[in-house]
């Protein structure tokens, strides 16, 4: 909403905003919580946004187009970057000639992801320059920096955010609208872009000259800035920890980063010289802290329970005032469940009943380890199931190896599937597989978003579409079904039981749409029947 | 209530309409011309599992999260999400639940969650105008007549008009 030029915005929706403001001309991702709605919002505001098959191949699409000079942004959750570590790692060798922003969203506390992992390590690791904002109105503001250190330096740059910030609302003033970047062209410079041994030892030589020429700019930069208090407790934070802080602490003095990596190391030991008491806090792993102290800078961390989970003003104060007791357990909420009429329930039913061994997935199917199911053995990440399920098969003595099954949902099987089921036909164990691909038709997940199985694109407009059986069949699995087990659940319940008794491969796609995305589904199948011309 | 933050949680089970409740909320304060930050963890929210969301309004905000024991009002859009969000009311702070509202009053009991703000504003200085643009600000047009008569019925009931 709009008012006299103020916006009430998630910080999700500031991300966008800015991107759009900036002229950014694509932006690339996969949903994932807490990041997904950056590029929904981004399309909504007419910027070209696409879901990619998985967050490796949406940076290294938008790493093409900063090649060509246009401003790019990929979009993703922390788990995300994982899978887009190997082309960030040596996109900071490349370099770019426009604008490269990877927009990692992190989830202390795990509100929805399989760990708690702190992405600000990867900046040290890739060695790319980061930032943090710590409200809706930076999130803005600094996704608009990030472009122009990017565009400046010819670097990608790491925008970290975490749920707290995504999904919060706060008060953005947007700044008046830019000068579009310069339209996109390529230039040929080999030695910089492509990356054999020889130009790549130069390549690392050069990032770290620039890495320390930024690390001299950021001891003047005003995206770092201190906050003049009482000098008997001065405070180091950034990001959310920086907000819930100030309240906690309103009198003291502060060191609030906005540029995370490098860090404004001469700043911070200035900043801890002038208060009685210097104090970091943070949000995950001690990154601030480990990094000023191995400068030689005295400050004061927080106690290791502070590491799990989120923090808020009271665990603030609870750090401040020295206190590692155990604290009170939250009471416990009403844990989320299948469904009822979902299309899974079906499945984890029968794979219970007939006493399988699930290695399952991610995805809303994951509840299917919860009661009354109970019906999932193990859940690792993206695309595990497959991989995990052949090395149980590989190893297992006849009769469990032959209670095995792979589940995985249908947008999971694009993002990291597709190599499991290659290995599954390249490496088949003794006992042959049972890969169960639950296709609802969407990425339920995360909110409903498309994906290539869909075969239409993050603006619902349809295009190719990736077909599981044709594929499945086409790497030399004879074995496919696609059946639908809410409509015929002992004939599933009979198919399953004989896959596991053959010794054979076997795909088998449970395919019914989510309840919660039918209708929508009819609809846009409707569309698209009345134009049928649309190409793809 | 104008030189100090207001904290409000809204608490309830996925599908209740929380997100919609504190979205129309924090528009109000919002409109008023207020500092407004709102908190929220989204993704399982379509699971039926619990949905908390924490509104705060006043001069300056700083963390978007109620602190707890600080909440002035608690409003739970379902009788078993009070207890396990109790622990964030101030002392004195006020708790709204389903019970303050007679459900046989609203024309669409799905507007409950709009019912429980109209209660809510009776304890608020927000203008009711600004109550008003936000919830058809949120809302789809066919949805208004039905919201607007369940934030009045539960305004009314809250002490005014």
């Amino acid at each position: 909403m709009n008012q006299a030029g103020r916006m009430l915005l998630s910080g999700n929706e500031a991300i966008a905003l800015a991107a759009r403001h900036a002229g950014v001309a694509l932006g690339a991702g996969y949903p994932g919580t807490p990041s997904t709605e950056i590029l929904e919002y981004f399309s909504e505001l007419g910027g070209k946004a696409q879901w990619s098959p998985n967050e490796k191949v949406a940076l290294e699409v938008a790493l093409g187009a900063a090649f060509a000079g246009a401003s790019a942004m990929a979009a993703m959750k922390h788990v995300g970057l994982n899978v887009a570590a190997d082309p960030l790692f040596t996109a900071a060798y490349t370099g770019v000639s426009g604008a490269l922003v990877v927009v990692s969203a992190d989830d202390p506390g795990l509100a929805s992801s399989q760990n708690e992992q702190d992405n600000r390590r990867y900046a040290v690791a890739a060695a790319v320059p980061m930032l943090e904002p710590s409200d809706s109105q930076e999130a803005y503001e600094l996704t608009l920096e990030a472009l122009d250190l990017s565009r400046l330096w010819g670097l990608p740059v790491l925008l970290r955010v975490t749920t707290r910030i995504c999904h919060s609302k706060s008060i953005v003033l947007p700044r008046p609208p830019r000068e579009a970047p310069p339209s996109p062209v390529f230039h040929r410079d080999v030695r910089s872009r492509v990356m054999i041994p020889a130009y790549a030892k130069l390549a690392h030589q050069k990032l770290r000259k620039k890495l320390a020429e930024i690390a001299r700019w950021c001891e003047q930069s005003p995206l770092n800035r201190v906050i003049r208090g009482d000098d008997s407790l001065g405070i180091i934070a950034s990001g959310i920890a920086y907000v819930h802080a100030r309240e906690a602490a309103p009198r003291a003095s502060f060191l609030k980063l906005g540029v995370t990596y490098p860090l404004a190391i001469e700043q911070a030991r200035a900043f801890a010289a002038g208060v009685r008491r210097c104090l970091v806090i943070e949000e995950g792993d001690p990154y601030l802290v480990d990094s000023l102290r191995a400068a030689g800078i005295a400050v004061e961390g927080q106690a290791e329970i502070f590491r799990f989970g989120e923090l808020n003003v009271g665990r603030v104060k609870r750090i401040i005032a020295g206190d590692p007791t155990d604290e009170p357990p939250m009471p416990p909420g009403k844990p989320p469940q299948l469904c009822a009429g979902c299309p899974h329930r079906k499945v984890f039913e029968t794979l219970g009943r007939l006493g399988c061994i699930v290695s399952g997935d991610i995805g809303c199917y994951t509840l299917g380890v919860l009661p009354p199911f109970e019906a999932m053995d193990t859940c690792v990440c993206m695309g595990a199931s497959i991989g995990v399920g052949l090395g149980l098969r590989h190893v297992l003595g006849g009769d469990q190896a032959r209670r095995v099954v792979s589940v995985i949902g249908d947008s999971t099987f694009v993002h990291s599937g597709i190599t499991g089921l290659v290995e599954m036909i390249y490496n088949p164990p003794a006992t042959g597989h049972v890969l169960i691909i639950l296709d609802n038709g969407t990425t339920a997940m995360t909110g409903l978003q498309e994906h290539p199985g869909t075969g239409r694109k993050l603006d619902h407009k349809a295009t190719g579409r990736v077909v599981y059986e044709d594929l499945a069949r086409a790497l030399g699995i004879t074995n496919v079904h696609v059946v639908d087990p809410t409509r015929d659940g002992e004939g599933f319940e009979r198919l399953l039981a004989s896959a596991l008794k053959r010794d054979e491969l076997t795909v088998i796609i449970t395919r019914r749409p989510c309840l919660l995305a039918a209708r929508r589904i009819s609809e846009l199948d409707k569309a698209a029947e009345n134009k049928p011309d649309h190409g793809g | 209530m104008a030189d100090r933050v207001t904290n409000v949680v809204v608490a309830g089970l996925g599908g209740q309409g929380v997100l919609k409740a504190s979205d129309i909320l924090a528009e109000a304060a919002f409109r008023a011309g207020l500092d407004v930050k709102k908190a929220e963890v989204h993704g399982m929210s379509q699971r039926g599992g619990s949905v908390r969301s924490d509104v705060r309004f006043g001069p300056q905000v700083f963390s978007p999260m109620v602190p707890n024991g600080s909440a002035d009002f608690l409003v739970a859009l379902a009788a078993d999400q009070v207890e396990p969000n109790q622990p964030c009311l101030a002392d004195g702070g006020i708790l709204i639940s389903p019970e303050n509202v007679d459900e046989n009053l609203l024309s669409n009991r799905r507007c409950l969650n709009v019912a429980l703000l109209g209660f809510l504003s009776a304890h608020l200085e927000l203008p009711e105008s600004h109550w008003l643009a936000a919830i058809r600000s949120n809302l789809p047009s066919p949805l208004h007549e039905a919201n607007c008569q369940a934030f009045a019925v539960g305004r009314k009931m809250g002490g005014i008009g």
